[in-house]
């Protein structure tokens, strides 16, 4: 089976997903103005891991969006839309003048991902906890027909807080699911505090590598890095494979950088402003 | 599991009804697999184990990840069937039926074994007397209380044949084969099994047999009561239930709380359209030591309990 591969891809896998980063931010963030809603930190956090996923690793075809052979992304982290329907816009999906219509009555874009509405997304979340344990049955039954898809999932890493990821843990390491790698967006901030103040995590690796699974720590906004990582064959490792990619929240405008008070804030007409200066 | 008194004669234990019905659909299709948490034995899936163990996905003692991973198996085009006892496959999982199931409407189906007061004994822990209630109201997910094993693996062959998500409510506790002049199964469709105009009784799941028996006692008084087999609780089968209203009263009995489930959903339709006077009957809640037959007995959820709850609603017509 092919998938279309771009053009740019081949050329310089890095320079393009750098490009797309850049403007997954820019974009998102116009949508969480424009809407004055949204969860902008994650966004930025997230937007170099979806930029390297849908512009370096995945298998898929926006023309063909349920495939059977096309790799899976589970956007675990269902809150952060503007990043995710922005890379999906994009990839192809979906016309990127949709993306206009974010949170706005009767819109295909809700705050939180549905597939019914929208292609390119294979399962709604929302509530946390949700997007690692579905991916562990797509990962089985691309076990089960010996196929060879793969299936990537997000998480936020104050989400791990939840004990359904830590049963769908032991399920992945129990049936050595190698065709499964979760991405966790190591920002380290919660909606209200650090994650190490709330319910802490570390050491978040020991506790991966004792559920049966292999892991990889890389920088999270590291191009390159991430690509190596997330598209090495993984096929022989005998493993499932969490990738702690260490971010900031708010990664890319210098007044959100790392501040909890942008979980959810938005920006007003100042603050919009001075953001897109920065994201240039 | 329960101690209750060895049943009739011919009466059957629905569960196998389910196990020999989704090893036969696993022959004919590929797609079939079975999702159990450490429920084999209780699902009676030990043969199906031995027959297919790479098409049977335990995931351990993890009600959360049972239904999640059916999700996850269905978006990779398997159809998977599953199965775990029906107190923890609800309330325990109910956040992922209603965000991974229901709402993202995926083609899993959801077996809730031993449902009701099938557990006796052990207690309101294993008791799922509230799962109609919680899961009635969820969209796009069909829900189906068969009567007996006909209707089992009636409603198991058409849940397989659906592309959709569908809770199938399985019950441990005997019961007898019911008799049908027309045979004929739908989802979404109820199923009059005696006809009388005088009231109507509108049951499912175990408490259909007994609903039958009551109308047989009834119409010794020369009371012709209708006994409505509503299997299919969602979507609910409106039609029926108005033409129901017709008769001047309305009796609901359900192996279920009172409150929010057969009677409640029968009652919003009857509230709304044509109000009647009515009576559900069911289980008060939480309830106390005793096994199942004990329980249904003590509740009057027999026929002749049915058969008074009747004479009294009639003296409200």
């Amino acid at each position: 089976m092919t998938f279309p591969a771009s053009a740019e891809l081949r050329n310089d896998p890095v320079a393009l997903i750098r490009d797309k980063a850049l403007w997954i931010r820019r974009r998102s963030f116009q949508m969480v103005y424009e809407a004055q809603l949204g969860h902008p930190g994650g966004d930025f956090s997230a937007a170099d891991v979806l930029a390297t996923l849908y512009f370096g690793v995945l298998r898929h075809d926006p023309a063909d969006p349920r495939n059977p052979g096309r790799d899976r992304f589970v956007m675990s982290k269902g809150h952060c839309t503007g990043a995710f329907y922005a890379v999906l816009a994009a990839a192809g999906f979906f016309p990127e003048a949709q993306l206009s219509t974010y949170m706005q009555p009767l819109s295909m874009l809700n705050g939180h991902p549905n597939r019914n509405y929208l292609p390119g997304v294979e399962t709604n979340t929302g509530p946390l906890g949700h997007g690692l344990p579905v991916s562990v049955g797509i990962a089985i039954a691309g076990q089960i027909d010996n196929a060879d898809f793969r299936t990537f999932v997000l998480t936020g890493d104050g989400e791990l807080q939840e004990g359904s990821n830590w049963e769908a843990a032991l399920t992945a390491g129990h049936r050595k699911l190698e065709n499964l790698t979760l991405i966790i967006d190591r920002n380290r901030l919660q909606q209200g505090a650090r994650t190490e103040e709330t319910a802490s995590l570390d050491p978040l690796d020991d506790k991966w590598r004792a559920f049966g699974w292999h892991v990889e720590m890389v920088d999270g906004h590291d191009h390159r890095a991430l690509y190596e990582v997330l598209s090495a064959s993984p096929k022989g490792r005998g493993k499932p494979l969490c990738v702690i990619a260490n971010t900031f929240k708010g990664k890319g405008v210098s007044f959100m950088h790392d501040n909890v008070a942008w979980h959810h804030g938005v920006p007003n007409k100042e603050q919009y402003e001075q953001a897109m200066r920065e994201l240039a | 599991m329960s101690a209750a008194a060895p049943a009739p004669a011919g009466w059957h234990d629905c569960r196998d009804t389910f196990s020999k019905t989704v090893e036969a659909l696993a022959e004919a299709d590929p797609r079939i697999v079975t999702v159990v948490s450490d429920s084999v034995g209780s699902s009676k899936l030990v043969n199906f184990r031995k027959r297919w163990p790479e098409r049977m996905v335990n995931v351990g003692i993890a009600e959360q990840t049972v239904v999640a991973v059916g999700a996850g198996l269905a978006n990779g085009g398997k159809i998977p069937f599953v199965s775990a006892a029906a107190c923890f496959l609800t309330a325990r999982a109910m956040e992922q039926i209603k965000a991974d199931i229901a709402y993202t409407n995926v083609n899993v189906k959801l077996i809730g074994q031993s449902s009701g007061v099938a557990y006796g004994e052990l207690g309101p822990t294993h008791h799922s007397i509230e799962d109609m209630a919680w899961l009635r109201l969820l969209n796009n997910l069909t829900l189906i209380v068969p009567s007996d094993p006909w209707e089992t693996e009636q409603a198991i062959r058409a849940a397989a044949a659906l592309d959709g998500p569908v809770f199938i409510r399985v019950s441990r506790m005997p019961v007898p084969d019911l008799k049908r002049s027309n045979a004929k199964f739908e989802i979404g469709k109820a199923e009059t099994l005696r006809d009388g105009d005088d009231l109507a009784i509108i049951a499912n799941g175990v408490m259909v047999h007994r609903a039958l028996a009551a109308a047989e006692a009834l119409a010794a008084d020369g009371i012709a009561a209708r006994v409505i087999n509503m299997s299919t609780v969602n979507p609910l089968d409106e039609a029926t239930i108005l033409a129901a209203a017709k008769t001047g009263a309305v009796v609901t009995v359900e192996e279920h709380s009172v409150r929010g489930g057969l009677g409640g959903a029968v009652a919003e339709v009857l509230a709304t359209h044509d109000p009647v006077p009515m009576r559900i009957l069911g289980f008060p809640g939480f309830l106390p030591t005793g096994s199942a037959d004990w329980l249904l007995e003590h509740f009057h959820l027999n026929a002749a309990g049915i058969a008074d709850a009747a004479r009294q609603v009639l003296t409200r017509k």
